[in-house]
């Protein structure tokens, strides 16, 4: 496993940027914050296509850049692939020109990207006469990432590549993305401002506000922290929780799931007994309740102990964290029911959760989805 | 019917190609350079590349005379390095039409480089192409339409050109005796029949040429166009 280590700042303006990073490069990691916070700046320093930036930058044992600028290797000699939050097809070339351009600038030949692995992969086959104007944003972004891969990167960058998309294309190249990594063996950074990509596709995270870090580690660890909430956004903060498949429900069309002992329900997936599922649980969507409630329609109710409470004196809300096992759930309450219901750490509760998102990477493939191409 | 002289008309067509093909290799890194630098002597650059749009051509002719002149530093080298003056000869006259003609090679060739823009060039450099790569392989294509406008009107003003020609290479056939030339002298002699020929085939020619540049700005893929959609 290659590593990627950096120290670099940069000022464009009034915006100013300083990173210092250890970044293990294994499957995808995200690069996360919200808008203006700089990611895509970092990205692109990683690149190389911000010549004014400083600070140093190692990949593996290959220093890209160094502290004092003598030494600064241009994009084009990094090896790294970049796919674009526009594409950036080049217009004068149909898609398999694109493809090609790539493909014939690749030094690497050990390498299980090829180009019928990479068309097929992104179901380009249909495309490829086509000129970059007559295709959609969902295509022109599939044509792009197969572009990329197609130079065959040692470190693939993306930078947002659905924020230009609608829901449904979103939907549709989502699977392309996350099976990339395990299909042509390729780390990923992938910038985004979307929490629930970073769920799905990322092991790993880092987060950005005003041009600094606030937090890296496993996407579990720093999304139960509480001190990023204000980067992930307050409606959207929430835990991953790890539960493992234990039957179906034919009959009400649902899948049984056990964390540490307690029972949760979902609607029905198509998920082997046994099998291990990411759980993604918002703080809005969690109720406390002191006793447990009965004549009430939510099923998931589970037992746990109040570990922190974080007031914001500055709103009517307080951040409450509770131990359920190995995971730490986050609810978000009025400042007045926790002072009503008396809340204090160490106290037990029932966590009421309203909905549950699964990751799917855990899934076998549907039936719609690209054939992957193994390496080797 | 006695043969026109054709010998303007060669002289002319040899200046104007030697002219635009020396300006495609001046004013491509120029153009380049003005398209993308920050720096602050741009605007002077800018400023001095579009003098031949105001100027009188007698006053750029006056100046290229003082300073390509045998007795001048730079006309003086000249001599001493190839035994032949600059001025009132055919090299002299490339020199002055490249002057002359800078800024129709240099705006549409800056236009259509801005109108790129370095997006494609960084996706390029991504791709692991090298920046001259890049140039050739994707900002030329997607020039190709400044490239042509540029072209042709380089070409076509260089052969328009009269002001500047008089000046410097004055009136000797083979040498510096240009169509505009040719036209101005049998008027003056009261050759009107010769006049006529030269005149309708320049103007027949700047149509034809014209008509072309707008046909293949109608048909071509125009990459620029595409780029925001």
């Amino acid at each position: 496993m290659t590593a990627l280590s950096l120290a670099v700042r940069i000022s464009l303006g009034s915006f100013e940027l300083e990173v210092a990073e250890k970044l293990p490069l294994e499957g995808i990691t995200a690069l996360f914050g919200p808008s203006g916070c700089g990611k895509s700046t970092l990205l692109r320093i990683i690149a190389g296509l911000e010549r004014k930036s400083q600070g140093r930058i190692v990949f593996g044992d290959e220093i890209w850049q160094t502290d004092d600028g003598t030494d600064f290797v241009p994009a084009h000699r990094r090896g790294v692939g970049y796919v674009f939050q526009d594409a950036r097809l080049f217009p004068h070339l149909t898609v398999a020109g694109n493809l090609a351009y790539a493909e014939k600038r690749s030094r690497s030949v050990m390498s299980p990207i090829d180009l019928d692995g990479v068309v097929t992969a992104l179901d380009l086959g249909p495309l490829l006469t086509r000129r970059p104007s007559s295709l959609s944003g969902g295509e022109r972004q599939r044509v792009a990432i197969g572009r990329t891969l197609l130079t065959r990167p040692r470190l693939l960058l993306m930078d947002e590549p659905l924020a230009a998309l609608d829901l449904k294309r979103k939907a549709e190249i989502l699977p392309y993305v996350e099976r990339l990594t395990e299909a042509f063996d390729v780390p990923v950074i992938y910038v985004t401002h979307a929490i629930e990509e970073v769920v799905r596709l990322a092991g790993h995270m880092i987060v950005l506000a005003s041009g600094r870090k606030v937090a890296d580690g496993s996407v579990e660890e720093v999304l139960e922290r509480l001190d990023v909430r204000d980067a992930t956004g307050r409606f959207e903060a929430g835990v991953v929780l790890t539960a493992r498949v234990t039957g179906h429900d034919p009959e009400y069309r649902l899948t049984l799931l056990d964390h540490h002992g307690q029972t949760i329900v979902m609607p029905a997936a198509d998920i082997a007994k046994g099998s291990d599922l990411r759980l993604r649980i918002r703080a809005r969507d969690v109720v406390l309740a002191t006793q447990r409630p009965e004549g009430i329609s939510v099923r998931n109710i589970l037992t746990g102990t109040i570990c922190e409470i974080v007031q914001e004196p500055e709103t009517a809300f307080a951040e409450i964290l509770v131990d359920v096992g190995d995971a730490r759930l986050r609810a978000r309450l009025t400042r007045m029911a926790v002072a009503e219901l008396a809340l204090e750490v160490g106290k037990p509760v029932y966590a009421l959760i309203k909905s549950v998102t699964f990751d799917r990477r855990a899934l076998p493939a549907p039936p719609t989805a690209p054939a992957l191409i193994r390496p080797g | 019917m006695d043969l026109p002289d054709i010998g303007p008309l060669w002289l002319t067509l040899k200046l104007a190609t030697t002219t635009t093909v020396i300006l495609l290799i001046i004013g491509t890194p120029l153009a380049w350079w003005l398209a993308f630098t920050h720096s602050r002597v741009k605007s002077v650059v800018e400023a001095i590349t579009a003098l031949p749009l105001v100027l009188p051509p007698t006053v750029l002719g006056f100046y290229l005379l003082v300073f390509l002149n045998p007795t001048s530093p730079i006309g003086g080298l000249w001599v001493r390095v190839t035994g032949t003056a600059l001025t009132f000869s055919f090299v002299g006259l490339v020199v002055a039409s490249v002057l002359y003609s800078l800024p129709f090679m240099v705006q549409p060739l800056q236009g259509a480089f801005e109108a790129i823009g370095r997006d494609p060039i960084e996706a390029a450099a991504t791709l692991r192409s090298s920046p001259l790569d890049a140039f050739f392989t994707v900002a030329s294509p997607m020039a190709a339409r400044g490239y042509l406008t540029a072209t042709v009107l380089s070409f076509a003003h260089t052969i328009g050109e009269f002001g500047v020609v008089l000046m410097v290479g004055g009136n000797i056939p083979g040498k510096t005796r240009v169509i505009s030339i040719a036209i101005y002298e049998h008027v003056e002699t009261i050759n009107y029949a010769d006049a006529h020929l030269l005149s309708a085939g320049l103007l027949t020619f700047s149509f034809v040429v014209l008509l072309f540049v707008y046909v293949m700005n109608r048909k071509f893929p125009g990459p620029i166009g595409l780029a925001g959609q």
